[in-house]
């Protein structure tokens, strides 16, 4: 490996996500992946025989590699998002590895959040299924730009095209509702290995790359938003010495744009207009910083600026508006109630919002919309409309993922009980 | 202009910015500093934070008493070369006080004991978040834990009610006496710390790399001469050339036997590695469930 020494210091990076309902090979998949990539160790391997072999499993249970609590152990199902690493010498991977059946609007949505692709499974021999559904329009109502479809168990249906054929049309009959740029289609055995990592021997007929490659190669970078300059201020840097004595940086997460040294901006929400004097790092100052950079400006004249306020472009500025029309995942048992206030979190910025209206609830496994059911209650999805207590500087979630987003929190239990995209 | 992070860049970021929304959703978070090379990489992160000021928190060792000597003076001198306070938690005065207990039989370990020390140490210091350096990669109990760990007053952790952390959003919200652990390298892995710590040239302890030291093989582990380890009848001391991959108690952390005497030659040892980080260390064994069981109890 010493030929990718340096190689391995500057790898890219891809988060994704993986959806699948009970039985349909998710684990073995992941299991397959890190396994041929060499992303599992022998003591673990030696871990799960063992207690594959205690619980009297007839192979080696893979599952027990990603399901970790004791609870999930005994019961033999998987609770929580569980994160998993592998990395080849082309890209490192982040796995949000998402459970089949408990919660599971509300695990795949916390998953996807943070997710640049979605892996879907497929059972060839069930084909598309009201979860299959289910998975892809929450993929798509996360804005995932990359969706592979992977039709897995291809060896219990004799690895056949026609197979294949037949549940990528019926897939494709009802994606034309969602919306999803990148979709591919991938057969599969994940138990066999075929078409994971390498290419499989029974299916000459596909002549598409494998899951692995596709996920080497699918290009991500241009998914982020370089165009809409934003930097929610999140601390405010004033060292107490003498040498920086009159330093004050504006500390944050580029959340869109590039922005520039010696660049005009605008100060949300007080409308002043400064320049850029510097973007500092310890490292040194830098001439441009983009997404999703940590970095703090200086700034050119002395303007208060607190947590909470938004730097953006003096051309190009977001939405200012205390009424927010809203996508909204319920996470909690306790369910939304009209006119109830919460606590919204919306980049660095923090108000108390109540529920105006709900204005209709989704069916996940349809996508039809139900303007009559007002009864939103854990794993529901809802059209909202909100309002908060001071203005919030915002873009559509479409536009923006970083300065589109909230979470609503319960001003007692102090939970997150929603996830909202705002329309 | 491609405008790509590396995914050292993207993972520094995200540490960065887990530090800069702590030390503005809390009154008094403290880092957890264990020694070890993790986190070491925090406090290098921490720093990163909120340069050219100082890092707005103290650090707090619990010190079990049975640490690496090279360890505890590699401390001393970071916290003063970073400019930081450092608070030790003894465990032997939680041991006096008659609030923790020695396990019995030979070769006792403290590690358990370390969460009791913590406690007293956190409400004694009133801190309300406290960093440790935990990944996710390292155990699979942590797999599912959360940037932003909710703890009960009883600094308990509880994994089946894990508030969902979606998008950069971190809900740092509690009722008093509850409080927070934050794990700002969660994403990272092992490769990626090395690499870190090559990339941005941060000093390490001397025993992570190659050295002659005297050991012991107990069960497949190598354990290090020291006054807090009895021999048994049939063992017997010998001088290996070894290092550390991890760093925990002299009585239960085992050496590696290696000639890797650079970080390159660290970063090619663990790319080839067959076996976890954590292998090596006799507290994870104990059951299959002895990681949770402990961060149940309010370990980091």
């Amino acid at each position: 490996m010493s030929d990718n020494k340096n190689g391995y210091m500057d790898m890219d990076l891809l988060r994704f996500t993986t959806a699948g309902s009970v039985d349909d090979g998710k684990s073995t998949l992941i299991g397959r992946l890190m396994y041929d990539t060499k992303s599992i160790f022998e003591d673990q391997i030696d871990a799960i025989e063992q207690s594959s072999q205690n619980r009297g499993d007839e192979h080696v249970n893979l599952a027990l590699l990603t399901d970790g609590l004791r609870a999930e152990r005994e019961q033999g199902i998987t609770i929580d998002v569980a994160y998993r690493y592998f990395a080849t010498p082309k890209r490192k991977f982040i796995i949000a590895d998402t459970p089949g059946h408990i919660q599971y609007t509300r695990n795949m949505v916390t998953g996807a959040s943070s997710a640049n692709l979605a892996i879907i499974l497929i059972d060839a021999r069930k084909g598309v299924i009201e979860q299959t559904k289910r998975h892809s329009f929450i993929a798509s109502l996360l804005q995932i730009k990359h969706v592979v479809v992977c039709i897995n168990k291809m060896d219990l249906v004799d690895y056949s095209e026609e197979v294949f054929e037949k549940i990528k049309k019926e897939y494709l009959s009802f994606e034309a509702k969602l919306e999803i740029p990148d979709i591919r289609f991938i057969p599969i055995s994940a138990l066999h290995g075929d078409n994971v990592v390498d290419k499989s021997k029974n299916m000459d007929w596909y002549q598409g790359p494998t899951l692995l490659w596709s996920l080497e190669n699918v290009q991500v970078s241009s998914d982020r938003n370089l165009i809409d300059g934003r930097m929610p201020v999140q601390w405010v840097i004033r060292p107490q010495s003498d040498k920086y004595h009159d330093f004050r940086g504006f500390a944050g997460l580029i959340s869109g744009g590039v922005f520039r040294k010696g660049e005009e901006v605008v100060i949300l929400p007080s409308g002043f207009t400064t320049k850029i004097k510097a973007i500092e790092t310890m490292n040194g100052e830098l001439q441009e910083a983009y997404p999703p950079m940590s970095v703090a400006f200086t700034l050119e004249d002395e303007i208060d600026i607190s947590r909470g306020d938004m730097i953006a472009k003096l051309n190009n500025q977001p939405t200012v508006g205390q009424d927010i029309e809203l996508m909204v995942c319920w996470l909690n048992l306790t369910p939304l109630k009209i006119g109830g206030k919460y606590i919204i979190k919306h980049t660095s910025n923090e108000a108390r919002c109540i529920i105006k209206e709900i204005r209709y609830k989704v069916n996940v496994n349809t996508l039809e919309k139900n303007e009559n059911d007002k009864n939103i209650e854990v794993n529901d999805i809802a059209r909202v409309l909100i309002k908060s207590a001071k203005p919030l500087f915002y873009d559509s979630y479409r536009k923006n993922r970083n300065t589109g987003s909230i979470i609503l929190i319960d001003e007692f239990s102090n939970e997150t009980v929603g996830a909202g995209m705002i329309i | 202009m491609s405008y790509n992070l590396s995914h050292l860049d993207q993972l520094e970021s995200e540490a960065i910015y887990i530090f800069r929304e702590v030390a503005a959703q809390f009154e008094k978070p403290v880092i957890l500093f264990s020694g070890g090379k993790d986190s070491i990489t925090m406090v290098h992160l921490a720093k990163k934070a909120f340069w050219p000021a100082k890092v707005p928190f103290p650090l707090l060792h619990i010190d079990t008493g049975h640490n690496f000597p090279e360890a505890l003076a590699f401390r001393d001198n970071l916290a003063k070369k970073y400019n930081v306070t450092l608070d030790v938690g003894l465990v032997q005065d939680s041991i006096d006080k008659g609030t923790a207990k020695e396990e019995k039989g030979l070769n006792p370990s403290r590690n358990s004991l370390q969460s009791i020390t913590l406690l007293e140490k956190l409400e004694e210091g009133g801190y309300d978040a406290a960093f440790g350096g935990g990944r996710r990669d390292e155990e699979k109990a942590r797999a599912k834990e959360r940037f932003f760990s909710h703890r009960d007053d009883f600094g308990q952790w509880d994994p089946k009610n894990q508030r969902p952390e979606l998008w950069n959003l971190y809900n740092g919200k509690k009722a008093i006496g509850e409080s927070f652990r934050i794990f700002p390298i969660s994403n990272w892995t092992e490769m990626d710390v090395w690499q870190y710590i090559k990339k941005e040239k941060i000093e390490l302890p001397s025993i992570y790399f190659s050295h002659k030291r005297s050991v012991v093989n107990r069960n497949g582990v190598w354990i290090a001469d020291s006054p807090y380890n009895t021999l048994l009848d049939n063992e017997k001391y010998e001088e290996r050339i070894i290092r550390y991959r991890t760093l925990g108690c002299m009585t239960i952390t085992g050496a590696i036997e290696s000639t890797a005497s650079t970080l390159d030659d660290i970063i090619e040892e663990v790319a080839a590695a067959r076996q976890t980080e954590r292998g090596n260390r006799a507290d994870d064994k104990r059951s299959e469930a002895a990681m949770e069981d402990r961060k149940k109890q309010g370990y980091f």
